[in-house]
């Protein structure tokens, strides 16, 4: 009463926004993505000087602009971070339909800078990949059908979310973008898959994509030359692979030194989809190991954090997100070390791009969003089991 | 875990009973059953997100031992794969019928220049002309200081002179590995093989192509890099050898400005042997020449290219042919009295002899009568003439596997008038090469059936069909041995094998196509042995030849080229495994008794 009185109390309207986001918030996994960010900052100095070079720019003219657009991505992380769940969902939900309609536009208003596909819009100053955009849209929507399904009388929402990713497929298969393609059929099948899906079922789809795989092998030349290249144990030495290869070879333990790496002037990707093999010449095995950690951290972090969420929402929607991101960064790596079959796909927050910049903050932003510690009702928990 | 029921239908009842509201009943119901439902959902989610953490922890645990596995691997030299679109594809080797390398490849060293590279222009220049004196200091020097950036120097080196450029020490002066064709044996069956040049030609590798003879004919086979078995001729290296040499020497001392020879086995049309002098190395092979005769070049094969009037070699086809009609038999007396008159030509004997008024066809043939020939061709006809004639392969190309065959087509008077058909019958008007007439002895002689000439070694060979009954083919033979017994190619016997053949000489047409030269023949010998039991067939032409040994020269194939098949075929029947049949000798006067 008498703080009331003389109005020592201060006034407010809800809890105190930053510290509450500071404690529950995941910081380990918020480093890590800052860390990620960090040595993107420094490989695309070493990375991208060729580029700008053969583009006619300044040296460092990527590097700029990848600081500028990660300044953008990290606001937006920290933004999307701030957020409850249910804001994240209506404004993801949102976002998806935007994202949706821009890849419907592409055919008629996209641009494909000469590589083949139309994947992007052209600002002028800047072009956006709508894909990029609508990964962590698409995974909020369908976690939300998903969920939805798993209340008794609601909605059939597996069969309606399935039906969305195989639009979504089909539209970026048609581009052809395989790689995001598959991206999102993987996302939906680990939501899926979190949220009960029959294991018999699961054996069967393992056995068709097997079937699947054997047919293409012997029908499609491209696919069969793609694998036999990766199946063959000798790697032909001016191929993408043969030079990456060789980069990790000449890199060891320490790296050859800042800036005395060779493999950026011969890959034309060295700035995306080769960037690690950059980072393994210059900086060595230890840097490559640090940055695999990193990503390990965030994605298993982020699972094991989910374990504990009772809404099944929260908890499909963290598991696509944190699945997307760890198996981009997966693919990625393991082409370069030659586990997989050569597929090009950016490494999350260290490769250069914008689009895919922005978007992966938006994403890790969502993802840290539903790992934030929240009341589960463990009080009821504890009144229940006192009860009975 | 206790199960929740759908609907608490007791209770509901219960509080019907009381009148309370049962819906609220309900809704609590339906909200336990939801929470038990999520309960179990969430046991069964925490489970596989166990599953997928364990999953990525492993995924990426394995990309961080792969790399490190790879970043401590000694870097090896970097190997391409083998196979590729690279032009390195071995031909393959050409063997004669026994399995001996007739060509093969080897591997050598292309030298280029790459002028930028160069540190002393002027001294590798001087250096080079040192090593290849065939090359221009001069001219190497203006390459190398002006703007070019790359040229070839020599296409083919000798590891002697690979290691002398080495010396040099220029880094400007490149190697580009070669496989150059081979031909181990020299100009031995030059003709046959042809010979390969490069085709396309790049720093690291160059294409080699077959630009004549079998080479080129059976490029594509020999290109091949899937068949991996050589190509195995018909021609048999040691019979080679020695054809070549009896021939060489039989236009030495004849005179001759060339030869042929050929010898087919009569009864597969396998060709064991072709010489064609004078020949080339294959290996170095001549430029072809611009202009003037193309049969004056070394490159002409005269068995296979050359057509010429082969002369009297015909005659034995019209009295085949007269025979197969039924005309006459071998001891049919012919009119040949010389010399006859057709309209306004006269056909005259050699050197205006008579043997006539009547010979028999046998004794038409052994004394080589071509007015006893024209009669008989008067009576067959013309068309018959030609048909058999046709179908003895004298109106097309031969088909021989050789790429200079299809171009050499037999001469045919435009339209077969009589006195075509007269000519004809005794091979004047009418012109083939030797191989031609090789094959259609083999067709007429070996029992009748018709052969087609190959280079291939054939394993087995079904006959082909019946030219001439089996009677009329012995009686053909038997006839061919008389001419070498009591004829004009007495000089032709060769003790044990049973030659027998017949002479043609035939005056060889002016260039200007305006009669014949009266001091130029071509005289040929087409023969046949062993006569009992026919097995090869033998042509021999020499071409201008004359034996100057007597008091004025003998142009006459009796004096030439008869005694030059002769020798061949004495050196060449033991190599082809036949046995001479020597009469047997008298037996002893004395005999021997019981002692």
């Amino acid at each position: 009463m008498t703080e009331m009185v003389y109005g020592t109390l201060p006034s407010r309207d809800g809890e105190p926004i930053l510290p509450r986001w500071w404690n529950t918030i995941d910081r380990w996994s918020l480093t890590c993505v800052l860390l990620l960010f960090g040595i993107g900052l420094l490989l695309g100095l070493a990375s991208s000087p060729p580029l700008a070079e053969r583009n006619g720019f300044q040296s460092f003219h990527y590097v700029e602009r990848q600081t500028f657009f990660g300044g953008l991505a990290i606001l937006a992380l920290i933004l999307t971070t701030m957020m409850s769940p249910q804001l994240v969902r209506r404004l993801a939900v949102i976002g998806f339909v935007f994202a949706f309609l821009a890849l419907l536009g592409l055919p008629f208003a996209g641009t494909d800078f000469g590589k083949g596909a139309v994947r992007w819009y052209s600002l002028g100053f800047a072009s956006v990949q709508p894909s990029e955009f609508l990964k962590p849209g698409f995974v909020v929507v369908a976690a939300w059908m998903i969920s939805s399904s798993l209340d008794l009388n609601g909605p059939p929402g597996k069969t309606m979310s399935l039906a969305l990713t195989l639009l979504i497929v089909v539209m970026l298969a048609l581009q052809p973008d395989f790689g995001q393609a598959s991206l999102v059929l993987f996302g939906w099948g680990v939501m899926w898959f979190v949220a009960g899906a029959p294991i018999i079922l699961l054996i069967g789809m393992a056995g068709m994509v097997f079937l699947a795989g054997t047919f293409a092998y012997n029908s499609s030349e491209h696919f069969a030359r793609r694998i036999d290249g990766f199946l063959s144990p000798d790697v032909e030495p001016t191929t993408q692979l043969g030079y990456a290869t060789n980069a990790i070879r000449e890199g060891g333990l320490f790296g050859v030194g800042v800036g005395e790496g060779q493999v950026k002037w011969s890959l034309p990707d060295a700035h995306t989809d080769f960037i690690i093999a950059v980072a393994a010449e210059e900086y060595g095995l230890v840097l490559v190991l640090a940055v695999i950690a990193l990503y390990a951290t965030i994605v298993v972090r982020s699972l094991i954090r989910l374990m504990r969420e009772r809404d099944p929402f929260i908890r499909l929607a963290g598991t696509g997100l944190a699945c997307m991101f760890g198996v981009q960064a997966m693919i990625n790596m393991g082409v370069a070390v030659r586990l997989l079959p050569a597929k090009g796909m950016t490494l999350p927050f260290v490769s250069y791009g914008g689009s895919s910049l922005i978007a992966g903050g938006i994403a890790v932003g969502m993802l840290l969003a539903f790992t934030r510690i929240r009341p589960q009702g463990e009080i009821g928990d504890i009144l229940l089991s006192r009860r009975s | 875990m206790t199960r929740i029921p759908l609907r608490p239908l007791a209770r509901v009842l219960r509080a019907r009973d009381r009148g309370e509201n049962p819906d609220t009943i309900e809704r609590e119901n339906l909200r336990l059953r939801h929470e038990a439902m999520r309960d179990r959902d969430r046991t069964r989610a925490e489970g596989r997100l166990l599953v997928l953490s364990i999953f990525f922890f492993a995924v990426f645990a394995v990309v961080g031992a792969r790399m490190g596995l790879m970043a401590s691997s000694a870097g090896s030299e970097p190997r391409a794969r083998a196979g590729g679109a690279a032009i390195t594809a071995q031909r393959a080797d050409i063997t004669d019928r026994n399995g001996r390398v007739l060509a093969t490849n080897l591997s050598t060293f292309s030298l280029y220049a790459q002028p930028p590279h160069m540190v002393d222009k002027e001294r590798a220049a001087r250096e080079l002309v040192k090593i290849f004196p065939d090359l221009d200091e001069k001219r190497l020097v203006e390459d190398f200081t002006g703007s070019r950036k790359f040229l070839w120097i020599k296409k083919k080196l000798s590891p002697e002179q690979k290691q002398a450029v080495h010396d040099i020490g220029d880094p400007g002066l490149l190697f580009g590995p070669r496989e150059m064709r081979l031909y181990p044996n020299g100009a031995l069956a030059a003709h046959v093989l042809g010979g390969a040049s490069f085709g396309r030609e790049g720093v690291h590798s160059a294409e080699v192509i077959g630009i004549a003879g079998v080479e080129k004919a059976f490029d594509g086979y020999l290109r091949d890099p899937e068949n991996g078995s050589p190509l195995r001729l018909s021609i048999d290296m040691t019979v080679q050898t020695a054809m070549r040499q009896v021939l060489w020497g039989g236009m030495r001392l004849m005179n001759a400005k060339g030869a042929a020879g050929i010898l087919m086995d009569a009864h597969s049309g396998e060709i064991i042997s072709m010489v064609s002098l004078p020949d080339f190395d294959p290996n170095d092979r001549p430029r072809p020449l611009l202009k003037g005769d193309a049969a004056d070049s070394p490159l002409f094969n005269r068995a296979v290219q050359g057509v010429y009037e082969l002369g009297s070699t015909f005659k034995i086809f019209t009295t085949a042919q007269a025979m197969q009609l039924g005309h006459v038999n071998e001891n049919t007396l012919v009119d040949a009295d010389a010399p006859m008159r057709w309209g306004r030509f006269r056909i005259k004997e050699f050197e205006n002899k008579n043997y006539g008024p009547l010979l028999s066809v046998t004794d038409v043939i052994v004394k080589s009568s071509n007015v006893g020939t024209a009669k008989m061709a008067l009576q067959i006809g013309g068309e018959r003439q030609q048909d058999f004639l046709r179908k003895l392969g004298f109106f097309d190309a031969t088909p021989v596997e050789l790429v200079e065959a299809p171009g050499a087509k037999p001469l045919l008077p435009p339209n077969w008038s009589e006195i075509v058909t007269i000519t004809a019958s005794y091979g004047h008007g009418f012109s083939a090469s030797p191989l031609h007439l090789a094959t259609a002895y083999s067709s007429l002689l070996n029992g009748g059936t018709l052969v087609t000439p190959t280079l291939l070694a054939r394993d087995k060979v079904e006959p082909g069909p019946r030219i001439v009954s089996e009677r009329i083919s012995r009686v053909s033979r038997e006839m061919l041995r008389a001419v070498v017994v009591r004829g004009t190619a007495s000089f032709g016997e060769v003790p044990g094998y049973e030659v027998g053949g017949k002479t043609g000489t035939a005056n060889k047409p002016k260039t200007d196509g305006r009669g014949y030269h009266q001091d130029k023949n071509i005289n040929t010998f087409a023969s046949v042995f062993p006569v009992s039991d026919p097995r090869y067939v033998l042509v021999v032409t020499l071409d201008e030849a004359s034996d100057n040994t007597g008091p004025k020269p003998r142009r006459t194939a009796g004096w030439t080229a008869v005694p030059v098949a002769a020798e061949v075929v004495r050196r060449t029947a033991p190599l082809l495994g036949l046995r001479p049949k020597i009469e047997p000798a008298e037996a002893s006067a004395l005999t021997l008794t019981s002692n």
